[in-house]
């Protein structure tokens, strides 16, 4: 008999009686599974019987590589776990560092993070909601996205010189002051913003095959949300009002005034409902934070953390030292652990950081919210018909970089 | 902003309700606690850890009903080798709290919270990939990441980071 991987293998063993049932293997290279997803379906005719995900095609060993490097170094790994929110990961590992040294982040510094990071939520929404509309068949809104997501790309490369791996916070702040004309196009997008997502909305929201497809479909209860561990609009879209940038606000989010989306349905259409309004609201936080933006340092007054300015190397022997002693040496972080959470824009994102007092981190966990909210697949899809498989992947918004890490 | 030395004593932080919670049920499974940079760390015995999950996940006055993390540290070559980590969530009261239990290095057996919290399954199964750190009445404890036949966990101290040659 050909060798089997172990879970088709156990997919026969354990149901020797249901011999009817069909074992069908769905990825990793299959497109609409988003990445390297593997599903082993168990079927029987088009009802789905078991679903069971196989992960960790992907799997970098990201943990263990942070355990060799400085603390500044892991920043840029930090942007390829989750590779459409680069930003918000750089946010909760800068944070949490910070949080070990006792870092106080200078006003400016948090604003533009506030700013980047909804225009990350917003990228990374926009990508979500073309793959999963062009999932269900919907192929135009994907066009009309990933226009948008261009926009977004040009200006996180007009920031930090790269269009998707950032890595533009540093522990302390920023890398760089945001260029000349940034704000104004930051601006220019936000104000025409809401008449694309109107754009969006006129073309699913009402339409009768994209709610066909997605009412009813997938249900989550709030109790199996939250025994999951589901995050985000997921758990968002089955009724729980939680979002931490509200509930545990960081880098400032207690200045910004912003609606949680919260739908009882639990079904693939409320996640998509929760995540349209999201993009309204990052949109407005986006125009406070333009509106409110301090000026000031955009790095904390540190100089054995937070690397100088290059004019200031070459004029000033001290900047000078500190350079060559953080890039050579690194900086000691005191002795703790620190488990900092962010709302990343599919869940909570946390980085669990041990530090034993060296300049290399111990121990740099990463709880992804994808591989949380994959956990859910299997009692959503369960009883249900194959093609709907499709429209829960899609609706959970899952990032294998995240999940594998 | 000097960070303040850590707390040590359990009288101090019994208004914590976490730590209330557990003093309350059976105070002698507390083995120690920490509150450092605002997070109150608590050391549970490693025969009461499911126990004192469902306790913490059923009260009713602060329920910490949602599982955020759970993962493992490894600090070789010091004994007890492995600390399982949970970072527990109050939903309604925003509330955190970190358990940790102690594991030998010889045999690092734990009692799984799979029953408490379904969502404890990927996680568990995770530290046992990469610790080696096994978990009794888990559904499904195979690898997760590495291959099924990989040798070795590579997140172990000992383990190198590039690998075996």
């Amino acid at each position: 008999m050909a060798q089997f991987p172990p879970a088709v293998a156990e997919a026969f063993r354990d149901r020797p009686d249901q011999d009817r049932n069909l074992v069908l293997n769905m990825g990793p290279q299959h497109p609409s599974t988003h990445g390297v997803l593997r599903l082993i379906l168990e079927i029987d005719g088009e009802t789905v019987v078991r679903l069971k995900p196989e992960i960790g095609y992907l799997h970098t060993g990201i943990e263990k590589t942070c355990e060799a490097k400085f603390y500044q170094q892991v920043v840029p790994m930090t942007d390829r776990i989750d590779y459409l929110c680069p930003l918000t990961n750089n946010l909760a590992y800068c944070l949490a560092v910070e949080k070990l040294l006792g870092l106080e982040i200078p006003p400016r510094a948090q604003w533009m993070r506030v700013l980047m990071n909804e225009l990350t939520r917003i990228n990374s929404h926009l990508v979500w909601l073309g793959t999963h509309a062009m999932d269900l068949g919907a192929v135009t809104v994907f066009l009309y996205c990933f226009r948008e997501r261009e926009d977004l790309q040009r200006l996180f490369e007009m920031v930090s010189g790269q269009r998707m791996m950032t890595s533009y916070f540093r522990i302390g702040g920023l890398a760089l002051e945001p260029p000349l004309g940034f704000f104004e196009q930051v601006k220019k997008f936000v104000d025409r913003f809401p008449g694309n997502v109107d754009e969006y909305e006129g073309l699913l929201t009402g339409n009768p095959i994209f709610m066909m497809r997605t009412k009813g479909v997938a249900y989550l209860s709030a109790n199996d949300a939250i025994a999951l561990g589901a995050g985000g609009p997921t758990l968002r879209g089955s009724g729980i009002d939680i979002d931490l940038r509200r509930d545990a606000p960081y880098s400032g989010y207690e200045n910004f005034k912003f609606n949680v989306p919260v739908r009882s349905e639990g079904d693939v259409f409320a996640r998509y409902l929760c995540r349209v309004a999201e993009l309204r609201e990052s949109a407005g936080i986006v125009q406070q934070a333009l509106a409110g933006m301090p000026e000031g340092p955009i790095k904390a007054d540190a100089p054995k953390v937070v690397l100088p300015d290059r004019e200031k190397m070459k004029t000033q022997m001290e900047a000078l030292i500190y350079h060559f002693k953080i890039i050579t040496e690194g900086f000691a972080v005191p002795a703790g652990e620190v488990y900092q959470a962010v709302e990343s824009p599919r869940g909570e994102m946390g980085y669990y950081i041990v530090s034993d007092g060296t300049a290399k981190p111990y121990r740099v966990h990463m709880r992804g919210p994808s591989f949380a909210n994959l956990q859910t697949l299997a009692r959503m899809c369960e009883g249900q018909l194959i093609a709907d498989v499709i429209a829960a992947i899609g609706s959970i918004d899952v990032i294998l970089g995240d999940i594998d890490r | 902003m000097p960070l303040a030395p850590p707390i040590t004593d359990i009288a101090q932080l019994k208004s914590h309700p976490a730590l209330g919670l557990l003093t309350e049920w059976n105070a002698s499974v507390v083995e120690a606690v920490k509150f450092d940079r605002d997070e109150l760390t608590t050391w549970i015995e490693r025969e009461a850890i499911r126990e004192a999950c469902a306790i913490l996940r059923d009260s009713s006055s602060c329920p910490f009903n949602y599982l955020a993390d759970l993962t493992c540290v490894d600090w070789y070559p010091s004994e007890p080798r492995f600390e399982v980590v949970y970072h527990l969530l109050s939903i309604a009261h925003k509330e955190r709290v970190r358990l940790k239990v102690r594991l030998d290095g010889s045999s690092p057996v734990i009692e799984s919270v799979t029953s408490v919290w379904p969502s404890a399954n990927f996680y568990e199964r995770e530290v046992f990939d990469l610790f080696g750190v096994r978990f009794t009445g888990h559904p499904n404890l195979r690898r997760i990441m590495m291959p099924d036949d990989w040798e070795g966990h590579p997140l172990r101290k000992d383990y190198p980071v590039e690998g075996y040659r």
